[in-house]
């Protein structure tokens, strides 16, 4: 990370700095190449990576010591290999947890993103009055604790008495009010709704900010050419976007995969296993039911999961940025 | 490159690192003989007095209404018979004492007293870890064999190296005692059916009139296992379902007996018995709104007594799951509250055990049954209020002579809880037939005893 940047930034100056002749005294055996740091630099790094080291890197590679064991975080362990690993392949019910992972994706990161597009297109086109005020109230999901969210959607979703079965019976379409939650086919969806209403606020706040960055000349270009409301937007808006389709991506995928908040509160998995996903299996082995080997290997497939999709939507981010 | 090449050295070296922590929970070899050597003693009465200034950590879930209000009087009432000692009390919700428990009473200062629930899930673990005192010869000492029934007594009993259970050494004591029972409308039931047909004729009569005939909530997919224990209790003899708890031999839940319950049950959900989409409904809209008297009948826990009762006044009334004979022997799931166990590493085990037997002496019963709890030792019925609290209590008089308790089926194995929950769920929903969800439980139960 460090060397990548520290060669970016005096590309353009041109030449060391003033202080890297003094200290190499001009001699051609102590010159580097220009903008090389000093070894000295590294130790600038050391209280960040100390930090990092001690409560990000060491757990990550305690729990890789966990995952080798059969263990219930009490009496002595068994050593297990990577049998906790080929578990996580061939069990049928965890292999479903990370599909139902996947289908989150789909709820949580494309829907909302599709939704924030979609407006910031709309924005694009017209100014709208009001804007910030319009914007905040669209955020707000965002800044409710996700806890708080989950408590009022179960309620939301209740059956017999809750508000959106209430609303589907008073404008008459009564024969639409279901078991949201209970249903087997229906709960996931359901869940990942309260996702697609927690993050498109984010989604469209990061692509409204973006849109409005995009010089007008080149709408006034586009529309000189004859283009309309949509080859306007794939023309220009969508790849003007790029980065920040890229950040929203990111983090809403990151979201969907590591969700356990919203899951643990308003199912407990249920109904069966319908709503399991990897990171409630995560909690009910490591603490309700004695399986912290298995949790770990779980938690270690998650983030390397995590870590590929963050890599790649980056990275054909980038790729396409490179015009 | 360089950078990789360190990167890569700097990987191997905190993995070297954690590889040095050894075998996770080191080596616990001996604990199991030592537990027992500890069991065998006998005591004297501990003479607290005696003991100096000790301060006794405790960590309890007694955090709601009654419990809360009753454990604050009986602390005081210790403190103030015993200056010397102080007690000092972390509460808990009952979820968060579950989950930080064991890393609690495994870490350098342990609390001297915990409430561990009974089970393999929890009391099992630290048994087997050697992290809980047995309390036997304080039992002999106290004379806290006469204080419980037998199986209140073997709910909280593990061999030393916790592979046992229901039998072994004594590792808690409970305060309140539990039953899973059926409330009922007295509005709309005036006379309690006699019998399993009249029950289910009620329902049906309850089903005509346009009301919910069994108020039910199991979203929070726990409710589902004391809804088919409830009715457990009437197709299987209370023996088989306790031996079926403790894993002792020939026992198994894929027997005609555990089918023709899960029969039943599925049966109840297709007639419409229990409240609509009830598995998209949560426990506590469900009990409430039988409070707010929709719906006939409610199976659930003595420990919605106190919430019912001032809720519905008269109105409420507790009986058990008739049999299929009039007058047959009364049974029904239940058990005691969270045991109060002394930890291994405690440095005043004869305060702790003190303490216990103070919390749970006939003093404290009275204490418990004015606070709106429901002892589990003998008290003096003058001390239950009237109304509800004296029906539920008549009931736990009945099921004690009787011999009628069957315990949790989630006590069972650690896993159990998830499997059967999820299976239960599956089953009422018509995802699973009888058959199927009682051998796909044995299968998962199977695992577990096969790896002891």
């Amino acid at each position: 990370m460090i060397p990548s940047s520290a060669a970016a930034s005096p590309r353009g100056v041109g030449g060391p700095a003033p202080g890297d002749e003094v200290a190499s005294g001009g001699t051609r055996a102590h010159a580097r190449p220009p903008g090389e740091p000093r070894r000295v630099g590294y130790l600038y790094l050391l209280p960040a990576f100390a930090v990092f080291g001690a409560f990000v890197l060491a757990p990550l590679a305690h729990s890789f010591w966990l995952s080798l064991w059969e263990w219930d975080g009490i009496t002595p362990g068994t050593w297990v290999g990577l049998d906790n690993y080929a578990d996580v392949v061939s069990d049928p019910a965890l292999r479903r947890a990370f599909l139902h992972a996947l289908v989150l994706i789909g709820f949580y990161a494309l829907l909302p993103v599709a939704i924030g597009l979609l407006l910031a297109g709309l924005l694009a086109r017209v100014r709208v009055r009001g804007l910030a005020l319009f914007r905040t109230i669209l955020f707000l999901p965002q800044v409710i604790a996700m806890v708080v969210v989950a408590v009022m959607w179960r309620m939301i979703y209740d059956p017999q008495n809750g508000a959106l079965n209430e609303l589907l019976r008073a404008v008459g379409l009564g024969s639409l009010a279901q078991s949201w939650l209970g249903d087997f086919d229906r709960a996931l969806p359901s869940v990942g709704l309260i996702g697609t209403w927690v993050m498109y606020g984010l989604a469209m706040v990061l692509l409204t900010a973006g849109v409005q960055k995009i010089p007008p000349s080149l709408y006034d270009a586009a529309r000189v050419d004859g283009a309309g409301i949509v080859r306007e937007f794939f023309a220009v808006t969508l790849p003007a976007l790029r980065g920040e389709i890229a950040v929203a991506l990111t983090l809403t995928t990151i979201a969907a995969l590591r969700n356990f908040d919203l899951v643990y509160i308003t199912t407990k998995g249920g109904p069966g296993d319908a709503t399991s996903v990897p990171a409630f299996q995560v909690y009910s082995r490591a603490f309700e039911s004695g399986q912290v080997g298995s949790a770990s290997a779980i938690g270690l497939t998650l983030t390397a999961i995590i870590f590929a999709f963050s890599f790649a939507i980056n990275r054909i981010a980038e790729r396409g940025g490179s015009r | 490159m360089r950078w990789h090449a360190r990167s890569a050295a700097l990987a191997i070296a905190l993995a070297a690192l954690a590889v040095g922590c050894g075998s996770p929970g080191g080596d616990s070899d001996d604990t199991a003989d030592q537990a027992d050597q500890e069991a065998a003693k006998t005591v004297e009465k501990p003479d607290v007095a005696a003991a100096g200034d000790v301060t006794l950590t405790v960590w309890d879930q007694e955090v709601r209404g009654g419990q809360a209000a009753q454990i604050k009087q009986l602390n005081k009432a210790f403190e103030a018979q015993y200056p010397n000692v102080t007690i000092k009390r972390v509460a808990k919700s009952r979820e968060d004492l579950d989950k930080t428990l064991k890393l609690a009473v495994s870490g350098a200062r342990a609390p001297d007293v915990v409430q561990a629930n009974q089970g393999r899930p929890v009391m099992g673990t630290l048994v087997k870890g050697g992290l809980l005192a047995p309390l036997d010869p304080y039992a002999e000492a106290y004379g806290w064999e006469d204080r419980y029934s037998q199986l209140l007594l073997d709910l909280n009993k593990f061999s030393s190296n916790g592979s046992e259970f229901g039998g072994g050494n004594l590792y808690g004591l409970s305060q309140v005692g539990e039953i899973v029972g059926v409330f009922y409308n007295k509005g709309k039931v005036s006379e309690p059916p006699a019998t399993l047909d009249e029950f289910e004729q009620s329902l049906v009569e309850a089903k005509d009139e346009g009301d919910i005939p069994i108020q039910f909530g199991n979203l929070d997919k726990w409710p589902g296992i004391h809804e088919y224990e409830t009715v457990l209790g009437r197709t299987a003899p209370k023996d088989a379902v306790r031996d079926f708890v403790f894993a002792r031999e020939g026992a198994s839940f894929s027997t005609p007996e555990f089918e023709a319950a899960a029969e039943k049950l599925q049966g109840w959900a297709d007639e419409g018995f229990f409240t609509p989409d009830f598995n998209g409904t949560g426990y506590d809209p469900a009990w409430q709104q039988f409070a707010k008297g929709k719906g006939r009948y409610l199976i659930a826990g003595t420990w919605l007594v106190a919430d019912l009762a001032e809720q519905m006044g008269e109105d409420v009334g507790f009986m058990l799951l008739p049999g299929t004979e009039a007058g047959a022997e009364p049974v029904a799931l239940g058990g005691e509250g969270l045991p109060f166990a002394v930890t291994s590493e405690s440095e005043n085990p004869d305060v702790a055990a003190a303490y216990i037997d103070f919390i749970t002496n006939g003093e404290a019963a009275t204490v418990l049954a004015e606070t709106g709890n429901l002892p589990a030792m003998p008290v003096d019925a003058s001390a239950i209020p009237e109304g509800l609290p004296s029906e539920v209590f008549e009931v736990w008089g009945a099921l004690a002579e009787a011999d009628g308790l069957i315990p949790y089926l989630d006590y069972a194995t650690p896993t159990f809880y998830d499997e059967i929950s999820a299976a239960v769920q599956e089953l009422l929903a018509g995802k699973q037939q009888p058959a199927a969800f009682a051998s796909g439980v044995q299968d998962a139960y199977a695992t577990f005893t096969e790896s002891q």
